[in-house]
């Protein structure tokens, strides 16, 4: 067994698991936060998409003991409590997802693409960015279109704030 | 239109919970005291078993039981079924092979389910099955149509001494050869439609549990119709009756097709936890979902197409192999068959269609509905055919298309279908116009100066969606009928409960089916619940697929509300002291012709629990009303594609640079859904022609097992869609709704195909068109421009 | 994955010390994807990603030095880089997607002379020295064959020098399934010394294009290049492309590469 702590959502969390644990298992059998998904076991698809120190990760390619010390965010930390994040209201209102199941990582890895790129995106950009995520359900017209909008929405909010 | 109303484009109501992490899928559930099932599966294609070792595996730290076929058999426990029987062009019944769930005595495609073992966690229960010993007899495999057909190919089942399941046939095919013998011009192609894996992102799961105090069964599992698993698991392979067998599909990360099947590792799970009474816990992962779910397509196909002096089709012979796989999927046998040559007619006036089909056993994963099922396989077949024939005859190919086009409605075809409402030259022509055609010539001309191929196809589809009458699916071999179930609860606030046997894993029925629901009854969209997908919950359903949930799942709820509006309706009168035969509703308001006196529908909801002007037995307390909706016909969308793109002639690499879809699903309950079902139905469509396939070798091993060599669709490879509509509503249910979960899917592959041969200057392309292949395509057609 | 015991090495010499029969673990990303097919089973893994002295990148005017746990996002975004060798950071942005490249590292990638990756082509053109715990090995000495290097059993690459040029430009047609590359070329000119260098399509991984070589030495343009064949004998060859096919698109991609350099 091995220890390991990190932050989850803003919350610390230490544990003593399995060294094979992989860091989507941590998350969805440890912590029971299973908005993190996993669908395949290639590094493809990218539904186990978390944010780890700030950057986008597959989360099924990394091991929970080499995220000791890290910073985790999921799908289920985005959100400042009932307040949806930008990109969040940027799927719902351009239907961009039917099935739901590559939706966490499809946004997350949206918000890093905001975070890398700004929050002006061609859809050019976007098609490229999402190349390590894959939907089964909406041809991407949506995806794009909801990752524009969330893109501009997210630089007013920083606009904003600033 | 109100707005949350029919027609309008309500934001999904299921959202919340999937953008935030919220979202329940079966590998979410976890059951106290559980424990992982692994499944040990044939590395071979073809091979007897000889014996099965278990003694070091049961050893091995966590294993809580090891099971193999004969254990399921010593229970007394069913194989799988096909449920739809076909019948020889001889009229003798098709032959199935016994499907196990665990294989009894011999593996038939790699993946093949051999034996179980349930440990404490995931990792020791496959540990152990490393240790498991199984002495195989290696058989030789035939993974394909043409070698499984030749003679001294290895039987798959005894059954089928040559590996054929059937040898079905439709149409008249005397008045066929008739018209290819007077046929002015006769268009032939060889087509292959190519095996795909349907490839939902959520991978198929499963939770067994049993519940000792009740003697029942509880099966959480990834389906498109739970009632329907529940049926089959009770009445046919016996696990347990009906009446203790509760089937759960929660939220379910899409299905295409693959989800509506009864497989064998939810079948063991919920066996295997009665058996070792813990609830036992099974998920793929993607690999064994390549291996084991049941794949789709894989047709090879002869077809011709007569035309007379005027450029008029006079018929359509059509010969097709099909691939079943090592075994008979849930409703495989129907796929090549009547989901398949009843479309051969297209949107065109044909006299004569004759199609005979051979179905064939291969040492392959069994092949089964996938998005469309039959209807993509004869979309490309006639769309190809007319293409190629339009460029033979040197004719536009929109024009040939448009001349001839069924024009005059109800239609009759020589196979089976008929149309009922349509207009196809109104969908060609507003297509034409969205995507600037015109302006083709001068794009190609652009295209050419960089060195590029440019090239544009066309797609007029036709699908029959709304599965189905039951007494015509009946006489055609169905083993279950194909209505659908509503139930309505009125809520003594107002509040309304909807139980649908329809299923939602992407379709968004809780906010379509609460917009008929809000609009009808005058509520807020909000005090509408959609409850699907438990049986213990909702009484009896067949599902989702075949493009039926609005068709015929929301025509049974359009059925329940005018039960409740009627009895709603009585209650008004009581509560409002006036004859039943003055009550109006409107609005969601209860008012008596010709006074001021009105009732809203939540206070008349109250009065209904509350009674107290009932006298008696004249009017029962409660506002509650159920009922079934069996279809008289199945629906025909219809629409076109136009599909434009560009062939860098260098490396083959195919770019879609435009795409336009013109369709006629009806009418429309919400049109921000509706796109985005076509959006995800081109894009699988794309896929076929573009990059998926998938792909055996000789001696019947997978070499597409992973993502890593089978190409999905992504972002960066599909284009935004141009989508428009035309709307002729259908006559066959309440709402005058036909249906657009299937068409992208059965539209685009022939408008690729199309686009790119219209792009090369010659037919001589499969699909997928990978970027090797159109290389030498092109290559092909530099040298014959090169030769003119 | 079979189980296994995991150290976090806290420097290069406690990394090597402490690695026995084991494996370095880097950004993961072969090793990972392969440990839970149970393709591999080490049963001690040496992570390295809090190795302080593995990180970083630098640049003298002449040579730039990569350390080996940098990520591929960090080499593409790099000022340094793109100063030094733009066309570096181009091919270590175009590696596998945003995810892969942001934990995946140069060293990683390297040390398995895995045939379909991109930085050994890198490496091969440019003449760079593989710096490890020990020594300094030659590139051209380093690539031995698929999956093989020149690496000792617990050796550790801890940086790559890649001395400046003064045109380089990798181009890659890829694998639509798994984006690694199908084909990929390499085309560095120092002087009059021009370097080619084809991965993804040689069976025994990395090799150098001579007769490319040749054409651009005389003229450094991608119109040298036309007419000039690549031999399909020792590519691989598979459903996603033939020999021949990759054969014909290692000509396709020097003259993009070229063109871009």
């Amino acid at each position: 067994m091995a220890k390991v702590s990190m932050t989850v959502n803003g919350k610390p969390v230490t544990a003593d698991i399995d060294p094979r644990t992989l860091l989507v298992q941590f998350i969805r059998e440890h912590l029971h936060l299973t908005g993190t998904h996993v669908g395949c076991d290639t590094s493809q698809c990218g539904a186990c998409t978390v944010h780890m120190d700030g950057v986008a990760v597959k989360s099924c390619t990394t091991l929970a003991v080499t995220a000791d010390g890290a910073n985790i965010t999921t799908i289920e930390g985005l959100a400042h409590g009932a307040q949806l994040h930008p990109m969040q209201e940027a799927f719902r209102e351009n239907h961009g997802l039917q099935c739901g199941f590559c939706t966490p990582g499809m946004i997350m890895s949206a918000v890093d693409i905001v975070n890398r790129k700004g929050a002006n995106l061609d859809e050019h950009t976007i098609r490229h960015e999402l190349e390590g995520n894959i939907c089964r359900c909406t041809g991407y017209h949506n995806i794009v279109k909801a990752i524009g909008d969330g893109a501009r929405a997210m630089g007013a909010q920083k606009h904003a704030a600033e | 239109m109100t707005a949350t109303g029919i027609g309008a484009p309500v934001r999904r109501k299921e959202d919340f919970r999937f953008i935030t992490g919220a979202g329940r899928y079966v590998d979410d559930i976890n059951r106290p005291g559980q424990a992982y099932a692994y499944f040990l599966r044939s590395p071979h294609a073809h091979a007897t078993i000889n014996k099965i070792d278990t003694t070091e595996a049961m050893k091995s730290p966590g294993v809580v039981a090891i099971f193999t076929g004969a254990d399921i058999e010593a229970d007394k426990v069913g194989g799988l079924i096909c449920g739809w029987a076909i019948f020889n062009k001889d009229g003798s019944p098709m032959r199935a092979g016994a499907h196990p769930a665990l294989a009894i005595g011999k593996v038939r495609y790699v993946g093949d389910h051999v034996a179980v073992v349930i440990a404490d966690t995931l990792a020791q229960a496959r540990d152990a099955a490393e240790k498991i010993d199984v002495d195989y007899g290696v058989l030789s495999a035939a993974a394909d149509v043409t070698t499984a057909r030749k003679a001294g190919a290895p039987t798959i089942h005894d059954v089928a001494p040559d590996n054929q399941v059937y040898d079905w046939h439709l149409g008249d095919k005397a008045a066929t050869d008739a018209a290819f013998a007077a046929a002015k011009h006769v268009t032939k192609l060889d087509i292959v439609n190519n095996r795909l894996v349907p490839n939902p992102m959520e991978p198929r799961a499963a939770v067994g549990e049993y519940d000792i105090g009740s003697d029942s069964l509880t099966l959480y599992t990834t389906s498109q119709n739970p009632h329907v698993a529940r049926l089959v698991l009770s009445a046919f392979i016996g696990l347990a009756p009906e009446n203790k067998f509760r089937v759960i599909a929660p939220d379910v990360g899409g299905g295409f097709g693959s989800k509506i099947f009864i497989y064998a590792e939810e079948t063991v799970c919920v066996w295997a936890a009665r058996k070792v009474r813990r609830a036992v816990k099974w998920t793929s992962d993607r690999t064994e979902a390549f291996l084991s779910d049941a794949h789709g397509r894989d047709h090879v196909t002869h077809a011709e197409l007569a035309t007379d002096a005027n450029g008029k089709i006079t018929a359509v012979r059509v010969s097709t192999k099909a691939n079943m796989g090592a075994y008979l999927s849930t409703f495989a046998s129907s796929v090549p068959t009547y989901l398949y040559a009843p479309l051969l007619s297209g949107q065109y006036n044909i006299p004569a269609i004759y199609a005979e089909v051979e179905a064939v056993y291969t040492n392959t994963a069994p092949v089964d509905a996938y998005r469309g099922a039959g209807r993509p396989e004869a979309t490309y077949v006639i769309e190809r055919l007319v293409e190629v024939a339009a460029r033979e005859l040197n004719v536009d190919p929109a024009e040939f298309r448009r001349r001839n086009f069924v024009t005059a409605f109800p239609h009759q075809t020589p196979v089976i279908m008929a149309y009922d409402a349509g207009d196809y030259d109104a969908s060609l022509t507003k297509a034409q116009q969205m995507h600037d055609v015109a302006g083709f010539a001068a794009r190609k001309a652009a295209s050419a100066s960089k060195g590029k191929l440019r090239g544009l196809g066309y797609s007029a589809y036709i699908e029959a969606c709304g599965i189905a009458p039951s007494a015509a699916v009946g006489s055609l071999g169905a083993g279950v009928g194909l209505w659908e179930s509503a139930e309505v609860r009125v809520n003594p606030i107002g509040t309304v409960e909807i139980l649908t046997g329809s299923h939602s894993h992407g379709q968004g029925h809780e906010t379509t089916f609460a917009q008929l629901v809000s609009g009808r009854l005058g509520i807020p969209i909000e005090n509408v619940s959609i409850v699907h997908g438990d049986t213990d919950k909702v009484q009896m359903g067949m599902g989702t697929y075949g493009s039926r949930s609005g068709a015929v799942g929301m025509s049974a709820i359009v059925k329940a509300l005018d039960k409740i509006e009627a009895k709603a309706k009585k209650v008004a009168a009581h509560v409002l002291e006036a004859a039943e035969g003055d009550i109006e509703f409107k609005n969601g308001k209860f008012t008596v012709k010709g006074t001021d006196k009105e009732a809203d529908f939540g206070s008349i909801a109250l009065q209904a629990y509350i009674a107290h002007k009932f006298n008696g037995q004249e009017l029962e307390p409660g506002l509650k009303e159920s009922a079934f909706w069996d279809p008289t016909n199945f629906t025909f969308p219809a629409g076109v594609h136009i599909c434009e793109l560009e062939i860098d002639p260098a490396t083959g690499v195919v770019t879609i640079d435009r795409w336009t879809a013109v369709d006629d699903f009806g009418n429309v309950i919400n049109p921000m859904i509706v796109e985005g079902q076509v959006h995800g139905g081109i894009a699988q469509g794309v896929g076929q022609a573009l990059f998926e396939g998938a792909v055996y070798d000789s001696d019947g091993q997978l070499i597409t097992a992973s993502f890593m060599d089978y190409t999905m669709p992504r972002a960066q490879d599909l284009p935004s869609y141009n989508v428009g509509m035309t709307i002729t509503a259908c006559p066959s249910n309440p709402l005058g709704i036909k249906g657009c979960g299937e068409a992208g899917a059965i539209a685009s592959p022939p408008a690729v195909i199309n686009a790119i041969t219209n792009a090369l200057g010659h037919e001589n392309i499969t699909m997928p068109a990978t970027p090797e292949k159109v290389w030498k395509a092109a290559q092909a057609s530099a040298q014959k421009m090169a030769a003119e | 994955m079979y189980s296994f015991t995991h150290h976090a090495a806290s420097s290069v010499a406690d990394a090597v010390k402490s690695v026995g029969e084991g494996k370095y673990l880097a950004g993961g990303h072969t090793l990972i994807p392969t440990m839970k097919q149970r393709l591999a089973q080490p049963g001690h893994l040496v992570d390295l990603n809090k190795v302080a002295e593995l990180k970083g990148i630098s640049d003298n005017g002449s040579v730039l030095t990569i350390k080996a746990m940098s990520r591929h996002a960090e080499v593409a975004s790099s000022d340094v880089v793109k100063k030094a060798i733009p066309g570096l950071a181009a091919l270590a942005g175009g590696i596998g997607d945003p995810q892969v490249r942001h934990r995946g590292t140069i060293g990683g990638s390297v040390a398995n002379n895995d045939p379909v990756a991109d930085y050994p082509a890198a490496c091969l053109a440019l003449g760079a020295t593989i710096v490890t715990d020990r020594r300094r090995i030659k590139a051209d000495d380093f690539f031995q064959g698929l999956f093989t290097t020149a690496l000792e059993d617990n050796e550790l690459i801890t940086a790559f020098e890649f001395p400046h040029a003064d045109k380089f430009a990798y181009a890659k047609f890829r694998n639509p399934a798994s984006l690694y590359a199908l084909v990929g070329v390499a085309v560095a000119k120092r002087g009059s010394d021009v370097r080619v260098a084809v991965t993804g399509a040689g069976s025994d991984g990395v090799f150098r294009w001579t007769d490319a070589e040749a054409k651009l030495a005389s003229n450094f343009s991608a119109s040298a290049l036309d007419g000039l064949k690549a031999s399909a004998s020792g590519l691989n060859g598979d459903i996603h492309g033939s020999a021949e096919y990759r054969a014909h698109l290692i000509g396709v991609m020097a003259k993009r590469a070229a063109a871009a350099a």
